[in-house]
């Protein structure tokens, strides 16, 4: 199963409607509770990227008997060092982000420890793409 | 315990999101870092935090949190009270600051802990 969510670069009020549009989909297919909180923290946390960071993306999300697979694409302004993006406190979010209480640092690494396989690409200027893959029972 | 034996113990008035409060808390998690929250609150916590903005809703729902208690008498914007009353998930105020309910909500958990040990 294959479903696609638009995600508007800039618009706080609507981050996090994909997340729990998809958390809500897996509780109906009675997808194991853990994967599914796994995967909800997973993909919150890269929805917020493309609303903190780019102008316009997209989640699409695949449903498979042994794996969950969402892959964020963007345009954006890309990642140089995706390395040091990585690292726990590093963020180049705006003051007012911060002040929301986003921007700690702490999204990409909250991805890595709850997701199963994380894969980043990015160009810089133009935009990133970010791949989460959660096992279920795993 | 329930949200509303925390809200009658702790003297805090309810915004919005009444119909949740009879769910039951396990614990509860103090940060204003919504990445944070979103990876290391437990699902059935209380939050106590100073953010007011819709966004602490989508986590709290997402999260399976209990209740979220806002500090110092801050005012949540219109659109965190209707998020919250669509969720069930009630939004508490308190006058106090985040280290001083927690003190008090910490203390309910303990004693209500230690009388459940004594029976």
């Amino acid at each position: 199963m294959n479903i696609k969510f638009d995600i508007e670069g800039g618009n706080f009020s609507s981050a996090g409607l994909a997340s729990s549009e998809v958390k809500r989909l897996l509780k109906q297919l009675n997808i194991d509770i853990k994967t599914i909180k796994r995967l909800v923290v997973a993909m919150y946390e890269a929805e917020v990227n493309i609303v903190a960071h780019a102008y316009q993306g997209e989640a699409d999300v695949e449903i498979n008997e042994d794996h969950i697979k969402v892959v964020f694409t963007d345009h954006g302004p890309g990642i140089d060092d995706i390395d040091l993006a990585m690292q726990k406190g590093y963020s180049t979010a705006s003051e007012q982000v911060r002040e929301m209480g986003f921007g700690a640092g702490m999204g990409l690494p909250n991805i890595k420890s709850h997701a199963d396989k994380l894969n980043i690409t990015s160009e810089v200027g133009k935009g990133t793409r970010v791949e989460i893959i959660c096992y279920l029972n795993a | 315990m329930t949200i509303e034996e925390i809200k009658n113990k702790l003297d805090l008035s309810v915004f919005s999101g009444q119909d949740g409060l009879s769910k039951t808390a396990t614990g509860g998690y103090v940060s204003d870092l919504l990445s944070d929250v979103m990876g290391n609150a437990k699902e059935g916590q209380v939050w106590i935090t100073l953010q007011t903005h819709k966004n602490i809703m989508a986590i709290a729902s997402l999260k399976d949190i209990a209740a979220i208690i806002i500090v110092k008498d801050l005012q949540p914007s219109e659109e965190t009270i209707e998020f919250s009353n669509k969720e069930n998930i009630p939004l508490l105020s308190t006058s106090k600051s985040a280290f001083e309910i927690t003190g008090q909500l910490y203390e309910t958990f303990m004693f209500a802990k230690s009388t459940q040990e004594n029976d």
